[in-house]
């Protein structure tokens, strides 16, 4: 059950956009497909809904291989950033849409209809047009639409990506909130990686047209398996071999063991937390996180000197596996 | 407001207005007035000869053929350039443009050689019962050329503008192409379809060089409005001529305000 993808290749004239991916996403799970642009997510996104054909490789959804059926009939809904409404069709007609090409009864349309706008609190709004909603509300409409036809996996293509940031933040909650009252297994493809962990039970990070890694949020934070997952799935620092995340970095006072003579080039307030930028001797720079009752004990200000070291550091090997270094801890 | 910006504003007004009024307003409205001239009684009878009635007819007939034609191919061309890929393609877009570059009259003659007797097809087609020249299917396919890149010139920008996003959503809610083209592509380009229809109109309906030529100018049945007025206007028959012209004026300022109407719709 769920979807498996088998070493699906894609290229556009000399760009390889896919190449040689597999993924297992489980049946009624929340994945998220990371990656910035150019990585292949989105195309990935489009060879699972039919809109693209592979150049090789299966695409199985529920156990059936779909890689030669068509987008019609391939049983997905599909939902685009820039919300793709039908702009001459009113919300009902929208939400029906697939329904209605079904030729399915008018009553149960009817019925199915409005369960939808429940759903998606869209009630008092459905004589209304497209250009007449906001960005969150199409969005939402265009959510129904997609589930009304009863989809075996919805596929959200940066779902959130054209709307402001409050409204996003509102609108990932409410995802969250959906799938646990729908449970259809579902993809969905963003760029944010703050959003994956937020909204997503796995995540499958990728670069270049290839997987980095496939995990859950935690994991991937916590054991990423490439410099490319560490530097892409949360902030990191680099200080020659070391990979250290900002707020494994520790301020000191005073010089302690190890720890490296550092400049406060600018203390940055962010409500909880503090973001400390710092200068070293040899001109790199360095940023910590920490949280700003720490930053106002320890009353750090710009042009003070400090003493940082960190307290775990990640090494990747070339070829090898990555290890990470308990420093301050021993 | 400086009273210097206004008196230029005001300058450039008049400027556009008596510009407008001396090359087109002004003859126009020579029609009007030299028409009626010898009563409204006169310009009635001019146009209601059994020759312009039939005149008016074929200039209708053939408008609404060509019309409707390249009404069909415009929609289906400009999905072929916008929507998909293939070899050619700039070629074909070339191509739709040849009738606004090239003169109606050399139109008129190119179609003279391919079906008269002694052309490509014309001497087939004779052999096995089908006269196209001299008769309507001739002077349709001229009005047909002449008027050609309108439609497919108004929908390519329409449908580069809507994407193909809401199609993309359709097929994955289950449509089909045929569905698709009904209930999504059509009604998001429809205004410029409608667009497209009143320039192809107006410009089938005044079409006078080619039409000339393969037409044969027989009058009372090969005979269009605009060479029923030209033939009038040669016999020194003034009121018939200008009357005629004045319908012919009517219908194409019909036409421009149908699409002013779509054009204030497609705003709002």
């Amino acid at each position: 059950m769920g979807i498996s993808i088998e070493g699906v290749s894609k290229k556009f004239g000399d760009f390889v956009a896919l190449d040689e991916v597999s993924i297992e996403v489980p049946d009624g799970a929340l994945t998220a497909l990371l990656g910035p642009s150019g990585s292949g997510k989105s195309t990935l996104l489009r060879v699972i809904a039919g809109l693209e054909q592979p150049d090789g490789g299966r695409v199985v959804i529920s156990d059936r291989d779909t890689t030669d059926v068509s987008v019609q009939d391939r049983g997905v809904g599909f939902v685009f950033q820039h919300y793709a409404a039908f702009k001459h069709m009113t919300v009902l007609d929208n939400i029906a849409f697939g329904l209605t090409i079904r030729k399915r009864p008018k009553q149960e349309i009817e019925k199915r209809v409005q369960e939808l706008v429940r759903l998606v609190h869209l009630e008092g709004f459905t004589d209304r047009y497209p250009s007449q909603l906001s960005g969150g509300q199409r969005q939402r409409m265009a959510l129904a639409r997609a589930l009304a036809v009863e989809p075996k996996v919805l596929l959200l293509d940066e779902p959130f990506g054209a709307l402001d940031a409050n409204v996003r933040k509102e609108l990932r909650v409410w995802l969250r909130r959906l799938h646990d009252e729908v449970h259809v297994t579902t993809i969905f493809v963003t760029h944010d990686q703050e959003e994956a962990m937020d909204v997503a039970e796995q995540i499958v990070v990728m670069n270049e047209g290839r997987i980095e890694q496939t995990g859950a949020p935690r994991d991937l934070y916590d054991h990423p398996k490439t410099e490319f997952v560490m530097g892409f799935v949360g902030p990191v620092n680099r200080r020659g071999a070391l990979f250290i995340r900002p707020h494994d970095l520790e301020i000191l006072a005073a010089p302690a063991l190890e720890a490296e003579e550092a400049m406060i080039e600018r203390m940055v307030h962010l409500g909880f937390e503090a973001r400390v930028e710092l200068l070293l001797p040899d001109g790199e720079q360095l940023w910590a996180q920490m949280t700003l009752a720490e930053a106002e004990l320890m009353e750090l200000r710009d042009g003070q000197i400090v003493y940082v070291r960190p307290r775990r550091a990640k090494v990747f090997e070339p070829n090898g596996e990555p290890s990470t270094q308990e420093l301050a801890a021993a | 407001m400086p009273a210097s910006r206004t008196a230029s504003r005001l300058g450039l007004r008049f400027f556009a207005l008596g510009y407008l009024s001396m090359l087109l307003l002004i003859p126009v409205g020579m029609i009007f007035y030299r028409a009626f001239e010898h009563g409204a009684g006169a310009a009635w009878d001019a146009v209601t000869t059994p020759e312009a009635l039939h005149a008016f007819y074929l200039t209708i007939l053939i408008a609404a053929i060509a019309v409707s034609a390249n009404t069909i191919f415009g929609v289906g061309c400009a999905l072929l350039v916008v929507r998909t890929k293939f070899r050619g393609k700039a070629l074909l877009n070339a191509a739709i443009d040849l009738p606004f570059a090239i003169s109606p009259v050399v139109i008129g003659l190119s179609l003279y050689l391919l079906y008269g007797r002694e052309g490509w097809f014309g001497g087939w087609l004779l052999d096995n019962g089908f006269q196209i020249l001299f008769s309507l299917p001739g002077m349709v396919l001229a009005t047909i050329f002449v008027s050609l890149p309108f439609v497919v010139r108004e929908v390519v920008p329409v449908l580069h503008e809507i994407g193909d996003e809401q199609e993309q959503a359709a097929h994955t809610l289950g449509a089909n192409w045929w569905q698709t083209f009904w209930r999504i592509t059509l009604p998001a380009i429809r205004w410029g379809v409608a667009y497209g229809v009143v320039l192809a109109t107006a410009r089938a309906l005044g079409e006078f060089g080619a039409v000339a030529i393969v037409s044969g100018r027989v009058t009372g049945e090969t005979e269009t409005a605009p060479l029923w007025v030209w033939r009038e206007f040669g016999q020194f028959n003034l009121t018939g001529a200008y009357s005629a012209s004045l319908v012919l004026a009517m219908l194409a300022i019909g036409t421009l305000l149908a699409m002013n109407a779509f054009r204030r719709k497609e705003a709002a």
